[in-house]
């Protein structure tokens, strides 16, 4: 297995039933943070897909898909004994976008590990894009194990009691999700990813993640559309060469010397043509690791955001303490300067008395000073927010080159590996026509 | 040994079948086998004369020793333009070096163009109906071709003729055709055009081959019927392993467009990163060697499977006119026969008509059944380089690229930050990574 050098934990991640290239893949991509994670204490493994069908919430019946997610203490198994048998709860695909909204509005200044995609994207033409077809529904499964290993691991959200619950309490967890009101800040978190609001000093660190996560985003698109593509174009070339093996059998037979070389020559042609299909089974092991780190580049985005609101919201509400403060300026000074309809309607019909002014006067008191205490909670929430998400982009940052290098190094093995089998296929191709 | 008694029946028969000025060379032919062998190389007159008990064996090595012992070399190079007031063509510079006797130099050098080398093939065929005359490259070709005189075009065609030419030196009996030694001679070809049967008498014969064939034969010779059958099958495999070819080539170029897509991609993203920018340009320069490498590949099919399946693909269509042609002497032959039977008047003549008719499908079925067998050594042996060839540049197509690939594993085995050593050290077979 490849080494990276690094010196961290390495999760157990036990299950015998995905291919290895699957099992490399996670612990590949689930490099465990030092640090109390959950997935120190517990092992977390989805392990089947099964169909069902129900009614939904109009009433109509519909067919979906469960999964089966498997949990079990991460102690050691004494010698000689069996290992205990794991929980397990069923869950559809749904239930995981509620539980990765709900983080997605708790822990606004976290980076949250994207879900396997909603349908088949950058699909070239052999694949299928029917989310009920056998082999989208596999590789669903290993993306959301994975997104639960990720969440596991994670220094913050593996402490959640919300997804603690995901993972242990099948029937009453809606209801408590819901409860948590997070509902409610969904709102305002779906304003910052839309709004149009200009912030006036923008943070430099912010602006630049959110030009790079744009870049991401765009030049990880460009090379799942092009691999698609190629793909497509690589199968062509391999199944013609099925062609070779009818007619050189079919050739063989009306020839004497040549028969037997081109026969056999013609077997290697099929296996040549058969061979492109588990290369490409592999190669979209591949794809949704990049695939991963596309949607990972939207999370980034979406807390450079979150930021430009707070920030936003900052500066409105320092703009706001500064209007105030002028406005009693003038009251208490007599100028205006600052616009007011209680100042002009005054200028207008006439000067207010003395005690109305002293009213007003100690109100804009009031007024400022709560203005003056909410200034200093937004600051200290921008400033927290800001401390705790560069910490987790550090984070991000580290996981992402290690998880991508180790994906072109994966892409390397299997260029070789495809490789290797043409080698061999030509080289007995070879024999055989020396043989004509 | 099989080629044992070949060449001696061959020039025996050639003798009564061809017109007369052929018959000077044939006369020299003979007496070359009857008392000397072919020289062994160009540059040994003396083993001209060998003494008589020899003879045998030398010509049995020769035959063995085939492409050793040629004798004549021929070259096609040289494509030039044209111009005349009224067309524009190409000439080709045809080369010729040799040492056989009947040549005056040992070497020679003439402009030929086209229409000269479809002139020299409709006379071999005209001297040698049921012999297998090696195809000539279309005069056109249908597909995506616009312009006559595009580069590629010259080229395949210049190849092509190159191989026609050689395939006629190669041949026991073409080769000693006194039009082929003409064609490769005569510096103005003109003259020499203008004789032999004239176009009335070419039409003539046309016409009674047409009215043979009508008729239809009686009864095929069992062993021609079987041939007929191969010709049919090996005519749709032939053309169906070169369609086949072309749509690989095809596709591969396809995926080789796509392929080119991949680098820039790689490298774009690379400049956005830090710690990445290394592995990720690092893949995008694999990649890039990759489609070079593919790009060769593609090369070499079309350079030399293409061209040896398309050969015979057209050689199907001359297999077809020489077993008309064959059938056609028969009936020929039966016709008159038949007329003989009836006919009470002039008999004597009739008689030797016949006769000589009789004489003419047997020297005709012996000259096929002997070049048949030639052919299809040539073809077996022709389908079998270009194969392996295919096979062998396919085998070194993967290896270049897993060398490519596994360097890059190397470079990635270093720390990042690390000085390299660049490719001192000699690839391992296998990757490190398992």
């Amino acid at each position: 297995m490849a080494d990276c050098g690094s010196n961290e934990e390495v999760a157990v991640i036990f299950n015998t039933d995905i291919t290895s290239t699957e099992s490399e893949n996670n612990l590949i991509n689930t490099m465990v943070e030092i640090g109390a994670t959950l997935l120190r204490k517990m092992e977390i493994n989805v392990t089947e897909a099964e169909k069902r069908t129900g009614k939904n919430t109009v009433n109509m019946q519909e067919t979906y898909t469960v999964y089966l997610i498997e949990t079990r203490s991460a102690e050691t198994v004494p010698e000689g004994g069996t290992p205990t048998t794991p929980d397990t709860l069923w869950r559809r695909y749904s239930e995981f976008e509620l539980l990765r909204t709900y983080l997605l509005v708790t822990y606004p200044y976290i980076i949250i590990p994207p879900l396997p995609e909603k349908r088949a994207e950058f699909v070239w033409h052999k694949m299928s894009a029917d989310n009920l077809d056998p082999d989208f529904v596999e590789r669903r499964r290993v993306g959301l194990e994975n997104f639960l290993l990720r969440v596991a691991s994670h220094p913050v959200l593996s402490n959640d009691k919300i997804f603690f619950l995901f993972l242990t309490e099948e029937k009453e967890w809606r209801e408590v999700v819901l409860e948590t009101g997070f509902q409610d800040k969904v709102d305002s978190r779906l304003k910052s990813l839309s709004a149009m609001f200009r912030v006036k000093n923008p943070d430099k660190r912010f602006t630049a993640l959110k030009h790079y996560s744009d870049e991401l985003n765009s030049v990880i698109s460009q090379l799942l559309r092009v691999r698609a593509k190629v793909a497509d174009r690589l199968y062509g070339v391999y199944k013609v060469h099925g062609n070779y093996g009818r007619v050189f059998s079919e050739w063989s037979a009306i020839e004497k010397e040549m028969g037997d070389g081109l026969q056999s020559a013609g077997h290697h042609m099929d296996t040549f043509a058969a061979s492109i299909d588990d290369i490409l089974e592999e190669e979209e092991h591949y794809a949704d690791q990049l695939k991963e780190y596309l949607f990972y580049a939207e999370a980034v985005r979406s807390v450079c955001r979150k930021h430009e609101l707070i920030q936003y919201e900052l500066e409105m509400v320092a703009q706001d303490l500064v209007s105030k403060k002028q406005q009693k300026e003038e009251l208490a000074t007599g100028t205006v300067r600052v616009f007011s309809l209680k100042g002009m309607t005054s200028k207008l019909f006439g000067q207010e008395s003395q005690e109305q002014r002293e009213s007003r006067l100690a109100a804009l008191e009031q007024s400022t000073r709560e203005g003056e205490e909410t200034l200093k909670e937004r600051n200290t929430e921008c400033q927290e927010f800001v401390r705790t998400a560069w910490e987790d982009i550090g984070r991000f940052k580290e996981q992402k080159d290690r998880d991508l290098r180790e994906a072109l190094i994966s892409y390397a093995i299997m260029q070789i590996s495809m490789c290797k089998k043409g080698i061999q296929v030509w080289s007995n191709a070879k024999e055989c026509f020396n043989k004509m | 040994m099989s080629g044992q008694t070949f060449p001696a029946d061959f020039s025996g028969h050639m003798l009564d079948l061809d017109e007369d000025d052929d018959l000077e060379v044939f006369s020299k032919n003979t007496s070359l086998a009857d008392s000397s062998p072919m020289p062994n190389s160009p540059s040994s007159m003396v083993n001209q004369y060998r003494p008589e008990e020899e003879e045998e064996e030398e010509e049995q090595l020769q035959q063995q020793q085939g492409a050793n012992d040629k004798d004549i070399f021929i070259t096609v190079d040289n494509p030039e333009s044209h111009v005349t007031a009224i067309e524009t063509f190409i000439m080709y510079r045809v080369e010729t070096k040799t040492t056989r006797g009947e040549y005056d130099s040992s070497e020679y050098e003439v402009l030929r163009r086209y229409q000269d080398f479809v002139w020299l093939r409709s006379k071999l065929e005209e001297t040698h109906p049921t012999l297998i005359v090696h195809p000539l490259p279309e005069k056109f070709v249908m597909k995506g071709m616009v312009e006559r005189f595009n580069n590629d075009f010259i080229e395949t065609r210049r190849k092509a003729l190159h191989r026609f030419l050689n395939k006629i030196s190669e041949h026991p009996i073409l080769s000693y055709s006194q039009h082929f030694k003409v064609f490769l001679t005569a510096q103005e070809l003109l003259s020499h055009k203008k004789q032999g049967p004239g176009f009335l008498s070419r039409m003539g014969e046309t016409v009674r081959a047409v009215a043979n064939s009508v008729r239809g034969l009686r009864s095929r010779p069992e062993e021609f019927s079987l041939m007929q059958e191969y010709v049919e099958d090996f005519s749709n495999k032939i053309y169906s392993v070169d369609k086949v070819t072309q749509r690989i080539i095809k596709e591969q170029r396809e995926y080789l467009d796509e392929l080119k897509q991949y680098s820039p991609t790689y490298a774009q993203w690379a400049e956005s990163e830090e710690e990445l920018a290394e592995p990720l340009n690092g893949v995008a320069s694999c990649v890039e060697r990759c489609s070079k490498e593919s790009d060769e590949q593609i090369h070499h099919m079309s350079e030399v499977l293409v061209p040896a399946l398309h050969e015979y693909v057209l050689c199907t269509e001359t297999l077809k006119a020489v077993m008309r042609r064959r059938d056609n002497i028969q009936a020929e032959f039966e016709a008159k026969n038949v007329a003989l039977a009836s006919r009470r008047a002039d008999q004597e003549s009739l008689q030797d008509e016949v006769d000589g008719l009789a004489d003419r499908v047997e020297l005709a079925n012996n000259a096929l059944r002997g070049d048949w067998s030639r052919w299809q050594n040539g073809m077996r042996s022709d389908l079998k380089s270009a194969f392996l060839s295919t096979a062998e540049k396919n085998v070194d197509y993967y290896e270049q690229c897993l060398a490519v690939w596994e360097s890059f594993l190397l470079s990635q085995r270093v720390e990042p930050g690390e000085q390299r050593d660049g490719e001192d050290e000699p690839l391992p077979t296998h990757p490190i990574i398992d």
